[in-house]
């Protein structure tokens, strides 16, 4: 019964959405789809299929983690501009300010061409353990994006941390909880629970820069494109294949986000 | 040598070298010849200008786009959505790139197929029709949000008066939405004065380009990036100021946002 019902409605969705009009688009753009696979050259896939993988991989790699590490830094900022006194606000707001109001381009070169340049005058640097991996591209761009992430982040966590109602910390208060179980159990899971909308926007906006990692010789998705365009001379299909697998992972981010906001309880403050 | 002989002869050796170091970033960043400032300038001029007319060029394409998602026909507002959601998915990079081949190609095409020479396209012109289009896109969503939030009655109201369209557009619905609007295009701005440094990976001279060639040429990278790091967040600032004369005055008449909480 109740699947009947449910096969109905979407059926009825579907014919409300499938237009005359929205067929002949999708037509349209099938076609469109159809003209490029046959019209343009793609016999280098197979060459660089491999490498185009490891290039995805790699994308999605640096997201995940300039994400991870960029939010963990993001709370402690939230937090001190929040409620901290001045001497924890201030340095956290003036960190905020320099990292949006500077583009990552421009840090990443920073760091990568000017603290790689610098480093290599200090002995003591080069005969330490961190040398190798310093003498590398990825760390200096795990280290800009996580900065950046952690800027944008920290601000939306300010004010995901200023809104939770203060009645709920005093009733946490008033049940005898520390203050850090109060942090762990009441104050940052309605902060997060606050904040996950935007995180959404910051994730994919953070995919987005990820390609700008390709300008320090990190090989990531966008390089293995420009790799492409300069053995094959061909300029459209490497940069319309790379904008299809950046929609798709747009896509499948924003899925993925919109069914963990569905199982949060959305009565909240 | 004693303990306190090194540490003094370390002491006069570090001095010795910051006040080179101070001294050579002095001539570095001069803005006269030897130095490199002119040059910082000049790309920072670049920047604002691509900046400037890429908002523009996006305000319009956003003020069309908007009309267009929320008065016009099922495949306008198809197309519409089709538009912002393609560019707001792929990266500014990529899209900067097809946009700026695809554009000159279909130029120079269309001129070659009229009979006229091929041309080469400014860099200025090209960056600023590239920006506004991913701008526009942006600027789409802010604006039909703005649009919106104002008070049916008031569209209703001057409809009832007998405004033509072109009238009730200019005289209510962009000074109404205007508040609304603000917040997001002055965000809009500053995310198009940063992009500008993008187009230094396509080859257009701007700040960032120009830092570059700076510190390539000196290598002194640290102090150039730095630098241009300075300049931008001095821009970023300034626009922030700027913004909040107009937020103020877009607000004119209405009830301040503190009495409103």
């Amino acid at each position: 019964m109740t699947g009947e019902t449910a096969i109905i409605n979407i059926v009825a969705r579907t014919s409300l959405w499938l237009q005359p009009h929205r067929i002949v688009l999708i037509l349209v753009a099938l076609g469109l789809v159809l003209g490029a696979t046959f019209f343009m050259r793609w016999d280098w896939l197979p060459q660089y299929y491999e490498m185009g993988l490891l290039g995805i991989w790699r994308s999605l790699w640096i997201l995940a983690v300039t994400c991870v590490l960029g939010f963990l830094l993001a709370v402690p900022l939230g937090l001190a501009q929040a409620t901290g006194s001045f001497w924890f606000a201030a340095p956290a707001k003036v960190f905020c300010t320099v990292i949006r109001g500077t583009p990552l381009l421009i840090q990443l070169w920073l760091l990568y061409y000017g603290l790689g340049s610098l480093f290599p005058q200090y002995p003591w640097i080069r005969e330490s353990w961190m040398w190798p991996y310093l003498r590398q591209a990825w760390p200096y761009g795990v280290l800009a994006l996580t900065l950046s992430f952690a800027g944008y982040e920290g601000e939306v966590m300010r004010g995901a941390f200023a809104g939770v109602p203060k009645g709920q910390l005093e009733a946490a208060r008033a049940f005898g909880m520390t203050r850090w179980k109060t942090f762990r159990r009441i104050w940052l899971p309605q902060a997060f629970y606050r904040a996950l909308p935007t995180l959404t926007g910051e994730t994919v906006l953070q995919l987005k820069s990820t390609p700008l990692v390709a300008t320090i010789s990190v090989i990531d998705i966008f390089a293995v494109s420009s790799k492409v365009r300069q053995d094959t001379y061909l300029t459209y299909e490497p940069l319309l294949l790379l904008a299809l697998i950046y929609m798709t992972i747009t896509g499948i981010l924003v899925f993925a986000f919109s069914r963990i906001e569905a199982r949060i309880p959305n009565k909240i403050g | 040598m004693t303990a306190a002989d090194a540490s003094n002869s370390g002491t006069t050796l570090i001095d010795a070298l910051l006040s080179a170091s101070a001294a050579g970033i002095i001539e570095l960043l001069s803005p006269y010849p030897p130095g490199w400032g002119g040059a910082l300038l000049v790309g920072l001029l670049h920047s604002i200008e691509i900046a400037l007319g890429a908002t523009c060029l996006g305000l319009l394409i956003g003020t069309g786009g908007a009309y267009g998602k929320l008065y016009g026909g099922p495949v306008v507002r198809d197309l519409l959505a089709v538009y912002t959601t393609i560019v707001r998915a792929v990266p500014e990079l990529v899209l900067i790139l097809l946009l700026y081949y695809a554009g000159t190609d279909l130029i120079n095409q269309a001129l070659t197929a009229m009979g006229y020479q091929r041309v080469d396209i400014s860099g200025l012109a090209a960056g600023i029709a590239v920006l506004g289009f991913v701008q526009g896109a942006y600027s789409t969503e802010v604006i039909r949000g703005a649009i919106l939030a104002i008070p049916q009655g008031q569209i209703e109201a001057a409809r009832a008066y007998g405004m033509s369209p072109g009238l009730l557009l200019r005289r209510i619905t962009l000074p109404a939405m205007l508040p609304f609007a603000i917040p997001g295009l002055a965000n809009l701005w500053l995310i198009a004065t940063k992009d500008t440094a993008l187009l230094a990976v396509v080859g257009f001279y701007e700040l960032a380009l120009a830092t570059r060639q700076a510190a390539g040429v000196t290598k002194a990278y640290f102090t150039f990036f730095f630098a241009a790091g300075v300049l931008y967040l001095l821009l970023s600032l300034f626009s922030n100021l700027i913004i909040g004369r107009i937020e103020a005055w877009s607000r004119r008449g209405m009830p301040s946002l503190k009495e409103a909480r």
